[in-house]
């Protein structure tokens, strides 16, 4: 039977399940005189019912499924005689890959050797006993954990507090996801990274110079090595946010001050919606901004007054990208300005000071580790910004710090390595999962930290 | 008059022209902001809304069955293989005969788009009757015959038509034989080679099964790890552990979804790769953080006396949170929740890694058949390098956006209708 | 920043629950005492610092203050009391005016310091605050160094001229803010490390650092211990000598301790004013007699 069959037959049955239950308690409250002689409401029992039908048989159903089709390849490939056997992981995705498509019809029978057309009337064949068994079994798990439910009910069960535990139980693990998903993250960079840096070491990655991840196609062909030192992209990086940044900050700082203690209630109603707009402007129209207005406007000027730009210049990607932090640092900037208390207004006021003197000498200072936390929270989201900088910076590695240069990022390589025609194994795919593991971390880093600041600040006017 | 008065009035001069000038840069900022805003959209805009239209011409086409080689146009097989071509090279012939010479007569047929003979096709399906007569009518344009006739005098200079070509369409324009219409094949296809016959429907639909999965998979979830973390979860190391990960990967960069997409959820639990599911699952992660934040802050709004009254009644703990401060926070957390859908909707960069940016004509049926989303559709059109995919995108970027207002402002007025203040 | 939420700040007294307790007071009060017309006792003197005349203030449509009138004189220390939410601060705020700060508060009637009136369009806030200096009711030191707290009012406004003059402007003010001996070591020390009562000296002493001609105190014991309070009434009776001090206080203790006149504000109007001994031991009005009797207040 297909899973989704399987799935609407389980929801049948555990529907069926509750109502059991229901009827069930009904029968038994009514000689005792009511609902009201049962521990639980008549709900709890029915809802007890459906969660024992449901849950084992979803556990199981969910294992089968995740390790299945891996078992099964496994026993496929083990049946193979010694000499097709794979040797390497290249050969032995090859391998099930041929196995694979014959089975599925893709590739007739007679192209490849025998024993490989065996292989794939086993795979068929142990699919189709792995969807019957494991039809059998849920079904079977599905009546048995609703008859065991059915057979306990009696009306001292204590049905609710059963129900509400794995209630909560579910909630606690909706919870874990966001653990799940670090350790996901975590593992799933470290292991290819890993794996990277076997093949180059981690100092040649770390402060190698030359970046060309393009290994040779065929053995004989020049330069087949790759190099891969991520230098120039941390620079080009840095260059592009540093760009952004002084864009972002000097704006969405000032917006975010006058906004708070200039503006009239009016202007604030429509600038601060207005500008918040920018912040849900996806960053692919950005991209698409920079790459097809902001670059060719740039490299005009440039050109009238007699400069060299790249049409791919690291100025078009890191002005757009600092229009888009704009909201972020206002939005954050404001934050922590509104949170410090009136009375250090009053002080400086009171003194006779003007409301700019206020905001330079007093407010701004009393508010800098907030803002500096802020302005760390906006250079890693500069640092892992990908659209804008896929589609207006350059693909070249070029180590420089001229603005109108092309430059590359991280976020660009780790896309362009990973777009398109793929082996898994080879060094490019992996450096790809090493700059990702980079990017982790160092934005990782900035974020704990500007967090802690933040929490730290607010804490001293709370 | 005192002393201090003396020394302060020296000084006003010179920190009122610094108050204005602080003030000036203030709003000089704002008008940077704003700016910005204005010139991003009247820049796709004016890019884009060429896009909702398209040139035809008017051409006497004769359903000539020799031609064509169709002898009975119920037969379907006979009818995929007509020649439609053929008719409208003919066709041209007759409206240019002067028109001599193997190069000029493939220059002349490229005025007319691969894609007219399809409706010639479908015409002839609908009316059998059709075959051996002669029609006058309206087919569409190549795309660059569409660029050449929606520009300006000035910008016909560097059409991609050449002399003759140019000549020619000028000609048709003159006698009227060309007409703009709405471009229907926009929001009725998928992705194309050609520019003029590409569309964003699939694109949509791959968003809508994306937005499908990332809801479905995302709200519950999120809902229930609120609930958990407000309610239930002790004061310990491990609660602790929970809420220092959700706000870090608030702040993960979007990419690295991308990455633990293709590691885990292609690579190890072998699911397809292009497909809406693993979009799904992937943006789900990713918007998790917000949809979490954002419940747990309508969940804090409750009152605490709600609780106690229900608690007071002899409620269980689970029994307060499912029937009074479930329902008092769900306004919030369906405002958390449209915003967490708006993110995601406009998400680019993790799709890229999952595969999710194949060249794809057919238009998606479920989560589970390859598939491209809007942004990414866009990003394609960009990088493409004839010029009429730039207004194609630009169109897309409007739609796209038409969606994101109109999530956001849904959330905006379901905050402002549901929301209690206490 | 300055919005409506700022009128439930208690420094300003006209917080909605003190205000409904103020307005029960009253109807029980008035059921046996005439609420009166006028102000009694003295409340005017000869060749005053600051005239006021009819003052009333609104918060919206909210009347706050009505028809007050009064004289400072020179080198006095006027106490305001009263009940909690009875206009006190806000008559306070109006005298430099530090109201503007709030959208939605007007001020009428004619307040002049040296006949020059507060609010002349023509008269600078700036010029008129470095005249009339605050003190506030929680002491609010710069997140900055001692020195820099006391230096930030003269650096503002240009009093200084050399390092060597700051300096001086800095201790002369420690000095006379009592506070010198104890922080002279550690000029360069937080100002928000100190201890409460240090704290609120420091404010003092950044407050007549500028060198004011009247100094206003909102309350600026109330966030204070007994020992800290003692030595602020005392700097106030040192610092009379030179400067001009009207003070809101909710003690009366403290009142009679530290002020030369009295005025008691109830509901916005000012009852009674007078010599500060008179109105404790002689009250004209009853009202005035029934809060130093501690009926209510």
């Amino acid at each position: 039977m297909q899973t989704g069959n399987l799935l609407l037959l389980l929801v049948v049955m555990v529907a069926g399940a509750y109502f059991v239950g229901l009827r069930r308690s009904y029968a038994l409250a009514r000689p005792l005189g009511g609902i009201r002689h049962l521990h639980s409401l008549p709900f709890y029992f029915a809802m007890r019912s459906a969660m024992w039908c449901a849950i084992p048989a979803l556990v199981v159903l969910g294992l089968w499924l995740a390790f299945d089709d891996s078992i099964i390849r496994q026993q496929v490939l083990a049946g193979l005689p010694a000499e097709l056997q794979p040797t390497d992981a290249s050969s032995y995705n090859l391998t099930l890959s041929k196995i694979q498509n014959v089975a599925s019809g893709a590739l007739p029978v007679g192209f490849v050797e025998p024993p490989i057309a065996a292989a794939a009337e086993n795979l068929q064949s142990l699919r189709q006993t792995s969807a019957m068994a494991m039809t059998v079994v849920i079904i079977v798990l599905c009546m048995f954990g609703g008859a065991w439910a059915w057979l306990k009910v009696s009306p001292q069960l204590r049905a609710r507090q059963q129900v509400e535990r794995v209630l909560q139980t579910l909630f606690m693990l909706c919870a874990t996801v966001a653990i799940l998903t670090t350790v996901g993250i975590v593992l799933s960079v470290l292991f290819e990274s890993i794996r990277f840096f076997g093949k180059v070491p981690v100092t040649d990655f770390l402060f190698g110079l030359q970046w060309s991840p393009q290994t040779a196609l065929r053995a004989d062909q020049v330069a087949s090595g790759g190099a891969f030192g991520a230098v120039p992209l941390f620079m080009g990086t840095m260059l592009i946010s540093a760009i952004a940044l002084l864009v972002a900050v000097p704006v969405g700082l000032m917006s975010a001050i006058y906004l708070a203690e200039y503006a009239s209630n009016r202007v604030r109603t429509v600038a601060k919606p207005a500008l918040e707009v920018l912040a849900g402007v996806p960053t692919v129209v950005y991209g698409f901004f920079a790459a097809l207005t902001v670059a060719p406007f740039i490299r005009g000027m440039g050109e009238s007054i007699g400069l060299n730009v790249a049409s791919e210049s690291a100025l078009a990607a890191g002005l757009v990208m600092g229009i888009m932090i704009i909201p972020f640092v206002s939005s954050l900037a404001d934050d922590v300005i509104t949170a410090v208390p009136q009375a250090m207004r009053d002080g400086s006021l009171g003194l006779g000071a003007t409301k700019s003197e206020t905001i330079k000498k007093v407010i701004f200072p009393a508010a800098l580790p907030g803002i500096m936390g802020g302005i760390l929270l906006a250079a890693s989201r500069a640092i892992g910004e990908t659209m804008i900088v896929v589609m207006a910076a350059g693909l070249a590695a070029n180590l420089t710090a001229n603005p109108l240069e092309a430059v590359t990022t991280i976020t660009v390589q780790i896309v362009t390595l990973l777009t398109g025609d793929q082996e898994f194994d080879s060094a490019k795919t992996l450096a790809a999962f090493a700059l990702g593991l980079m990017l982790f971390i160092t934005t990782l880093v900035m974020n704990i930290f500007a967090l802690h600041i933040v929490k730290k600040y607010r804490e001293q006017y709370d | 008059m005192s002393e201090t008065t003396e020394k302060v009035r020296k000084t006003l001069a010179r920190r009122y022209r610094a108050e204005k000038r602080f003030k000036a840069f203030g709003i000089g900022s704002i008008g940077i902001g704003l700016m910005a805003l204005v010139l991003l959209f009247t820049d796709i805009i004016g890019k884009g809304y060429s896009a909702f239209f398209e040139y035809e011409i008017q051409l006497p086409i004769t359903f000539d069955a020799e031609v064509l080689d169709v002898s009975d146009p119920r037969d379907e097989d006979e009818l995929n293989y007509g020649n439609y071509q053929g008719v409208i090279r003919d066709a041209l012939a007759e409206r240019f005969p002067s028109v001599e010479g193997r190069q000029d007569t493939r220059a002349l047929n490229q005025l007319v788009s691969t894609g007219a003979g399809y409706a010639l096709r479908d015409m002839l399906r609908e009316d059998p009757s059709l075959l051996g007569k002669t029609r006058t009518l309206w087919l569409l344009t190549d795309d660059d015959v569409d660029l050449f006739l929606k520009a300006s005098e000035k910008q016909r200079e560097d059409s991609r038509l050449n002399a003759k070509q140019q000549q020619w369409v000028a000609e048709l324009e003159a006698s009227g034989e060309t007409r703009m219409v709405f471009n229907q094949s926009l929001f009725s296809y998928g992705d194309s080679r050609e520019p003029e016959q590409a569309g964003i429907l699939g694109a949509i639909l791959g968003s809508l099964f994306t937005m499908i999965v990332t809801l479905v998979l995302s709200f519950p979830v999120g809902v229930a790890a609120a609930i958990y973390l407000e309610e239930f979860a002790p004061k310990n190391k491990f609660t602790d552990f929970i809420e220092v990960n959700i706000n870090n990967l608030a702040a993960v960069p979007s990419i690295i979804f991308g990455l633990l997409g293709l590691a885990v959820i292609i690579g190890l639990f072998g699911l397809p790769r292009s497909v809406p599911l693993v979009g799904g699952i992937v943006l789900t992660l990713m918007t998790l953080p917000t949809i979490i934040i954002s419940s747990r802050a309508a969940i804090k709004a409750v009152p605490p006396s709600i609780r106690q009254a229900a608690m007071g009644l002899g409620a269980s703990k689970m029994q307060v949170v499912l029937h009074h401060v479930l329902p008092l926070a769900l306004p919030g957390m369906l405002t958390g929740a449209i915003i967490g859908m708006a993110q995601a909707l406009g998400e680019t960069a993790p799709l890229l890694m999952i595969g999710m940016v194949a060249f794809i004509v057919d238009l998606p049926a479920g989560p589970l058949d390859a598939a491209t989303v809007l942004p990414v559709q866009i990003y394609l059109w960009a990088d493409s390098p004839e010029q009429s995919f730039e207004a194609l995108a630009s169109a897309a970027i409007m739609v796209l956006l038409a969606f994101l207002i109109t999530m956001n402002t849904l959330a905006v007025v379901l905050r402002k209708r549901l929301e209690r203040r206490w | 920043m300055e919005t409506a939420q700022q009128l439930d700040k208690p420094s300003l007294g006209n917080n909605d629950a003190a205000k409904d307790k103020a307005i029960n007071e009253r109807d029980a009060m008035t059921q046996d005492t005439p609420y009166p017309d006028q102000t009694v006792g003295k409340p005017f003197v000869d060749n005053p610092k600051m005239r006021l005349r009819d003052v009333e203030v609104f918060y919206a449509d909210n009347q706050a203050i009505h028809g007050v009138s009064l004289d400072i004189g020179k080198n006095e220390v006027v106490s305001l009391i009263g009940p909690s939410g009875c206009g006190k601060s806000t008559f306070l705020r109006c005298l430099n005016r530090m109201n503007d700060t709030i959208d939605i508060c007007r001020v009428k009637g004619d307040l002049h310091l040296e006949g020059q009136d507060l609010y002349d369009p023509k008269l600078d806030v700036v010029e008129l605050r470095a005249r009339v200096g605050m003190v506030f009711q929680k002491p609010n030191p710069f997140p900055k160094s001692i020195y820099d707290n006391v230096a930030y009012g003269p650096r503002i406004h240009g009093l200084a001229n050399k390092k060597y003059d700051l300096d001086e402007i800095v201790e002369n003010s420690l000095r006379k803010a009592g506070l010198w001996d104890e922080v002279k070591d550690r000029l360069h020390a937080s100002g928000t490390g100190l201890s409460g009562g240090q704290q609120q000296r420091l404010c003092i002493a950044r407050t007549i650092a500028v060198s004011p001609e009247v100094v206003l105190m909102d309350e600026p014991c109330s966030a204070l211990d007994p020992i800290a309070t003692a030595k602020i009434e005392e700097l106030i009776s040192e610092l009379s000598e030179s400067y001009t001090i009207a003070i809101v206080t909710h003690s009366m203790q403290q009142a009679a301790r530290v002020s030369h006149r009295t005025a008691y504000f109830h509901l916005g109007r000012l009852v009674e004013m007078n010599d500060t001994e008179t109105v404790f031991t002689k009250p004209e009005h009853d009202l005035t007699e029934a809060y130093i009797t501690g009926r209510f207040g």
